[in-house]
């Protein structure tokens, strides 16, 4: 038994990231909080695919994919916070549980 | 057999993603959960170097922690209320959440023990930035130029959500 580093340790190491931000989604009321978990989980998902191309391809194709990956990330977290900057000044409160109503 | 260098640099940058993540997942005050989200994302960056993707240690500094870091500590700020910045991060069912998260956590640690283990990684160098840019201008050309309508769409569209109405009559008149 190695105490090598593989891609198990990496796997394990997403695998628990993923889980930290679904309860970061899950749990949290403020709508920034919910983004904040939405970013570790797709961070999580990036470990995964460098992870995959670095031990098993042995290519450049699962960076390429994070890399897109990356940039959905950035576009959405400017658009979500547009959408909460927006919901702050019609219900001066960004509580994911009490702004319910769709039109003012 | 001892620990080589590597080895310790991934056990000192996972336990920083952990720590940090755990943080962000349940501090009770949104700016320290704003402010451990740089760790992660430094940690993160860490990883991708221990995995030879330089680049996207590089990118993931730049656009991460320099990027949607700084819009999330900009929304915060313009968003919170000062007063009770010590209970800003409001849970819910955290119980429940947690049982769920720990059960997702459980399937995936299966999963990935039962994965094959892979030891031998890319060597020294293989990979470079100008593969990287190769496979960006050749194979994946078009959803590279997809991607690139998608950033204008999304930059017109949070101008657009966040614009204020302006009505003709409130335009006043430049004085002359």
């Amino acid at each position: 038994m190695t105490l090598t580093i593989g891609l198990t340790h990496y796997l394990v190491v997403a695998a628990l990231l993923f889980s930290l931000g679904l309860v970061c989604v899950l749990g949290r009321r403020n709508a920034i909080g919910l983004l904040m978990g939405i970013e570790m989980i797709l961070n999580s998902a990036n470990i995964n695919l460098v992870a995959f191309a670095h031990y098993i391809v042995h290519d450049i194709t699962g960076q390429v994919f994070a890399l897109f990956v990356i940039v959905l990330a950035a576009a959405e977290a400017a658009i979500a916070m547009a959408i909460v900057l927006s919901i702050f000044r019609s219900f001066k409160q960004i509580d994911v549980t009490t702004t319910v109503e769709l039109k003012e | 057999m001892g620990l080589t260098f590597p080895d310790i640099l991934f056990y000192f940058l996972s336990a920083m993603v952990l720590v940090f993540g755990t943080v962000v997942a349940f501090s009770k005050n949104i700016v320290h959960s704003g402010f451990a989200l740089l760790g992660t994302f430094a940690g993160v960056a860490g990883l991708y170097g221990l995995l030879t993707a330089n680049f996207l240690a590089a990118v993931q500094i730049l656009i991460y922690i320099g990027g949607v870091l700084v819009v999330i500590l900009f929304a915060i700020m313009l968003t919170r209320n000062i007063q009770d910045a010590q209970n800003s991060n409001p849970r819910q069912k955290i119980v429940l959440a947690c049982v769920f998260g720990l059960v997702v956590a459980s399937l995936l640690f299966y999963i990935a023990i039962k994965f094959p283990r892979l030891e031998q990684g890319i060597t020294e160098n293989k990979l470079t930035v100008s593969q990287l840019g190769d496979a960006l201008l050749g194979t994946y050309l078009i959803p590279f130029e997809i991607v690139s309508i998608l950033l204008l769409a999304t930059m017109i569209g949070a101008v657009m959500i966040v614009r204020k109405e302006i009505k003709p009559e409130e335009i006043k008149e430049p004085r002359s």
